[in-house]
């Protein structure tokens, strides 16, 4: 499952068009990598395609790091 | 009432990109229609359109020199060549507001007759296939018409009046007749406007196919297909891109030493109340606004050199045209000059009368007026107009009149003057 962190950050690089160096877990979409609200609903979107997995609203709300979308889907995601 | 005159100019058009290279290669007799490309249109009664040149270089559009590539999923193709035809019209205009005051008294008013119909037919598509889940977050703003306005007003930080008109194919003379007038009762001192459109799809060919409007007889010709006045026109062609203009408040304009391109004199509007979509037979809504135009202008027919017509190359449209220009010009008709650029570059559409007040305004400056294309065989109702028939035709153009006809019956005129 080590992989799945490489999968969250090359979504987040592709979606955000950030460098990948300030793709860290600790980093917050909208504080530091300049995500708005609509980016925040299109990257879980983007997660649920890569990892086959439903994320429901209320979870969605309360991924806002890099590292709460890789422990989310880790919990969750079969793959 | 305040002045207003054109500052800027800004072209994205079959022709390619940029208001310079768009009129010599417009005033060259070069035709921008050509099979279809970038979707299947094997089953598409019409196989022609004028699409914009992609690419790297002069004169084609990457859309990478105006929106980031990560931005680009974010808004439908027709905000991004407003983007673009907005970028250089500012550009040119050389408005760069220093002051909050400056900011809030500069608006944008770009308008689409369709907006982001490729975009809404992959959004159902999604909905169809994958459920609501899977639509976008961004399917709504990239769609939304007056998104062409809030982008090009959120990159410039322009906080004046934010505006998009929608009518059809008058659009963009709409938008900048209106955006002239809040500049005259001074709700703005500077307005960039004008009208985008990307409907050259499946679902927009098929659409106007469907509605018998496009031409379907010259589509191993494509550069035959836009013939306007001719007897062998059989529909438009349909096409895309933007056109926008920055008009300016005159005093505003005179202090920074601005470069002004000609003075918007009249503006003339009026409805059929007669088709959703077929003109009506009398032409009498285009002659009240075109009659509205040189009112507002204070300027009679003989003063109006050349006629920019709305001209789309349809067998019915094209000859009421006619009638109500020889109705209203009477005996000046004889000294008209008069052509339909959309011989060139086909129907833009809801960019259609922004491109070709570009067309009129650059017609005063050089002296010069463009032909119309493929004018083989003029239809005999033409006998005693000069239509400018496949060579451009030197002549002093004091004044330009452009019309722009939408479906639903609303029609558009609008009259540029030189400035001296």
């Amino acid at each position: 499952m080590s992989d799945v962190a490489e999968r969250v950050k090359k979504i987040v690089v592709d979606h955000l068009g950030v460098e990948e160096a300030k793709v860290t877990e600790n980093a917050s979409f909208i504080d530091d990598l300049g995500a708005d609200s609509l980016d925040t609903v299109e990257l879980v979107m983007a997660f649920e395609e890569e990892f086959g997995c439903e994320i429901p609203d209320d979870a969605a709300e309360k991924i806002l790091t890099v590292k709460d979308a890789i422990d989310f889907i880790k919990a969750n995601a079969a793959a | 009432m305040r002045r207003v005159v054109v500052t800027g100019l800004g072209l994205v058009t079959p022709l390619g990109v940029g208001h310079k290279l768009n009129w010599e290669r417009l005033v060259a007799g070069e035709s921008g229609i050509r099979s279809i490309s970038g979707f299947d249109a094997s089953d598409l009664a019409s196989k022609v359109a004028g699409q914009v040149p992609r690419g790297e270089g002069d004169g084609l559009f990457n859309p990478d020199t105006f929106v980031p590539p990560k931005d680009q999923r974010k808004m439908d193709d027709f905000i991004i060549f407003a983007i673009a035809a907005a970028h250089e019209a500012i550009k040119d205009s050389g408005w760069v507001p220093q002051t909050e005051e400056d900011r809030e008294l500069t608006g944008v008013m770009v308008g689409s007759g369709i907006g982001g119909l490729p975009g809404i037919a992959d959004g159902a598509v999604t909905l169809h296939e994958k459920g609501p889940r899977r639509i976008s977050p961004f399917f709504i703003p990239a769609c939304l018409i007056n998104l062409a306005s809030g982008h090009i007003s959120i990159q410039h930080g322009f906080k004046g009046p934010n505006h998009a008109v929608v009518t059809a194919c008058s659009t963009g003379a709409h938008a900048i007749g209106d955006a002239s007038r809040l500049i005259m009762l001074g709700d703005a001192d500077v307005m960039v406007a004008g009208g985008t459109e990307a409907a050259v799809s499946r679902l927009g060919v098929g659409g106007f196919a469907a509605m018998r409007a496009l031409s379907t007889n010259f589509n191993d010709t494509p550069e035959k297909a836009s013939r306007p006045y001719d007897k062998d026109r059989d529909g438009f062609v349909i096409s895309e891109g933007a056109g926008v203009v920055v008009l300016e408040e005159l005093e505003h304009a005179k202090k920074r030493g601005a470069h002004i391109y000609a003075e918007i004199v009249g503006y003339g509007l009026s409805g059929d109340a007669y088709h959703i979509s077929a003109p009506a037979e009398d032409g009498n809504g285009g002659f009240r606004a075109m009659r509205g135009a040189l009112k507002r202008a204070g300027l009679n027919p003989e003063d109006i050199d050349y006629v920019n017509a709305h001209g789309t190359s349809t067998p019915l449209g094209d000859e009421i045209e006619l009638g109500a220009v020889k109705r209203l010009f009477g005996s000046a008709v004889d000294k008209l000059t008069m052509s339909s650029t959309k011989s060139a570059i086909g129907h833009l559409l809801g960019a259609a009368g922004a491109v070709e007040a570009i067309y009129s305004i650059k017609a005063i400056n050089h002296s010069l007026v463009p032909p119309t294309l493929n004018l083989e065989n003029p239809s005999e109702s033409c006998l005693g107009v000069n239509l400018v028939p496949k060579v451009a035709q030197e002549r002093r153009v004091r004044a330009a009149l452009s019309n722009s006809f939408g479906f639903g019956g609303t029609n558009a005129s609008l009259v540029f003057k030189e400035f001296a």
